[in-house]
């Protein structure tokens, strides 16, 4: 008796319930509509129009036509797929090996949704900081749980115990292996400049001096120092970004799902819901990178202008307004920020052909691994002399 | 002979790719612009434009018979579409025409006649192979149907969705 009451039933249940909700209630819409997001803007490149008619999923329960009480423009498809992926026959091919087939999707979503949560999404509401896991090595921590993800592919390419996804899953481990080097020694510099691997401490640098990558973006003109460091915190913007992309498998470096070689790549043999946590981890992945470089080089929810949560900064006629209307504007500026990148991965995604295997390990091993290890010795040299 | 691939010279913008890669970006940027401020017209919203009234000429629709100007079913069962169509869907009973009858000269006519339209391919090689001018693919696309059975189409649908035919060669003169 003494040991049931000892466990802490409501701490446990209030974690569950905020795990939960942060969950389904926050990520998977978000990436759901993601998804949309590409779809529609992907078509806009390609001169066509995405989904843009899309009514309540109502013929399910027998109804004649789908309700679409007003144009919704097309904002109901993320709902239908989700139904659509419920709905499907999940079908296990008798030639895989079982253990890994099912373990293999969630090894692919999970790593994804455990590095959003160390992530500062704002900057504080009534007095609680706008992070899950105010973890102190946070950018540490973003780097060892996305190395877990090459965990999925790989064992999804095993499973399934066939031709294309073996190639695409061999393909993506090198590929993933490859860039997590250039991406951890590119992010070495701005530790370099900000002291420290906290991702708010890092947020709280560049609200005082200026985001990294536009140091105008403070009150005051930038200082020489600044200016001296942007040189080399545009090549660790532009290294991290590359190496991002090879990490989540986009195009350019889309060779392990290449749809036009290997059918589907590593997840061909999934169907229905393996199939959609896949598709949703690579998305996942794509918010939580996006989000990585939003905080490492963008200022995370800085806006120049703007108090912080708790009514500190920001211009001074500006607080007057109930310091929290700050905290939720904080949020929006660095969901907006986040925004804009992924546009940019779905931008890119339908701009440039893939590479070649063999050109992408050229890159990653020799052009982008030395560029980033360059770029540190420049960083500590341009650090020291601006003392 | 050994053949050795011509590899150019790249410049070092080529090199470092990535002024190509902002070069490409415009290029995307330029067309979703102009997809969203409506400069390009590509894309018909299907149920609520359609183009049923200005199709062109040469569309090819569903495949129907036609009757000529003096009631006669021009269709004389030789045969040639159902064995030019690629996916088969074509099936024909031949009959005689009765000694009685106005048009006894021409001695041929299909009992039945049966399109399968899921195999239909609307490729028009019945109208291009018959030699009596008497199968036509109109400007009809959307077939559907609730069963198998009703996508079949039979002598009396396609003389229904064929109607008559003004201007054709009249092969069975009378008078000749």
């Amino acid at each position: 008796m003494d040991f049931i009451s000892s466990i802490p039933w409501e701490l446990i249940a209030w974690s569950l319930g905020k795990t939960i909700f942060l969950i389904f209630i926050v990520v998977l819409p978000m990436v759901s509509y993601t998804v949309y997001a590409e779809r529609r803007v992907s078509a806009l490149i390609q001169d066509r129009v995405g989904p843009n008619r899309t009514g309540m999923p109502i013929t399910l329960l027998g109804a004649k036509k789908d309700w679409q009480p007003f144009s919704l423009g097309g904002l109901g498809q993320p709902i239908a797929d989700a139904v659509k992926f419920l709905l499907k026959e999940d079908f296990v091919p008798g030639h895989v090996n079982t253990i890994y087939f099912w373990m293999a999707p969630c090894l692919a979503m999970m790593p994804a949704l455990i590095t959003l949560a160390a992530i500062p999404f704002g900057s504080e509401l009534a007095g609680d900081k706008m992070v899950v896991a105010n973890i102190n090595v946070g950018l540490l921590f973003m780097f060892a749980i996305s190395s877990i993800g090459v965990f999925g592919i790989v064992l999804a390419g095993w499973s399934s115990n066939s031709k294309y996804p073996f190639l695409g899953s061999i393909r993506s481990t090198s590929q993933m292996i490859s860039y997590e080097l250039s991406m951890g020694l590119s992010a070495v510099p701005i530790l370099l400049i900000c002291g420290s691997t906290s991702l708010g401490h890092i947020i709280d640098y560049q609200g005082d001096h200026g985001w990294l990558l536009v140091p105008f973006m403070k009150e005051g003109l930038p200082g020489v120092r600044e200016i001296l460091l942007w040189i080399p915190v545009l090549i660790a913007f532009i290294t991290f970004s590359i190496s991002m992309f090879a990490e989540t498998n986009r195009l350019p470096f889309d060779l392990p799902e290449s749809e036009q070689e290997l059918v589907a790549g590593y997840h061909t043999e999934y169907s229905s819901m393996k199939f959609a946590l896949f598709f949703l981890g690579e998305y996942t992945a794509m918010i939580a990178g996006s989000a990585l470089v939003v905080v490492l080089f963008l200022g995370g929810w800085h806006f120049p202008g703007l108090p912080d949560g708790a009514g500190n900064g920001g211009l001074p006629f500006l607080h007057i307004v109930p310091a929290w209307i700050w905290g939720v504007a904080d949020i929006l500026v660095f969901f907006g920020k986040v925004a804009l990148l992924l546009f940019i991965f779905i931008w890119v995604r339908w701009t440039l052909p893939r590479f070649r295997y063999d050109q992408l390990m050229k890159l990653g091993w020799l052009y982008l691994f030395e560029i980033a290890l360059v770029n540190i010795f420049l960083t500590a040299g341009i650090l020291a002399f601006t003392k | 002979m050994a053949y050795v691939v011509p590899r150019p010279n790249l410049t070092w913008k080529e090199k470092i790719y990535l002024p190509s890669i902002v070069a490409g970006l415009f290029i995307t940027i330029k067309h979703l612009r102009r997809m969203l401020s409506g400069q390009t017209k590509v894309v018909m919203q299907y149920p609520e434009e359609k183009w049923d009234s200005h199709m062109p000429d040469h569309y090819r629709g569903a495949p129907t018979l036609v009757k000529d100007d003096h009631g006669r079913e021009r269709c004389v069962a030789c045969q040639l579409c159902e064995f030019i169509c690629p996916p088969r869907a074509i099936t024909i009973t031949p009959e005689e025409i009765p000694a009685e009858s106005k048009f006894a000269k021409v001695e041929k006519r299909p009992k039945e006649f049966e399109i399968d339209m899921i195999r239909c391919i609307y490729c028009g090689l019945c109208e291009e192979v018959c030699p009596e001018q008497a199968i036509f693919l109109r400007k009809d696309y959307a077939i559907t149907g609730t069963t198998r059975a009703e996508m079949k189409h039979d002598k009396a649908k396609l003389y229904e969705l064929g109607g008559v035919m003004d201007g054709l060669v009249n092969k069975w003169n009378p008078k000749k």
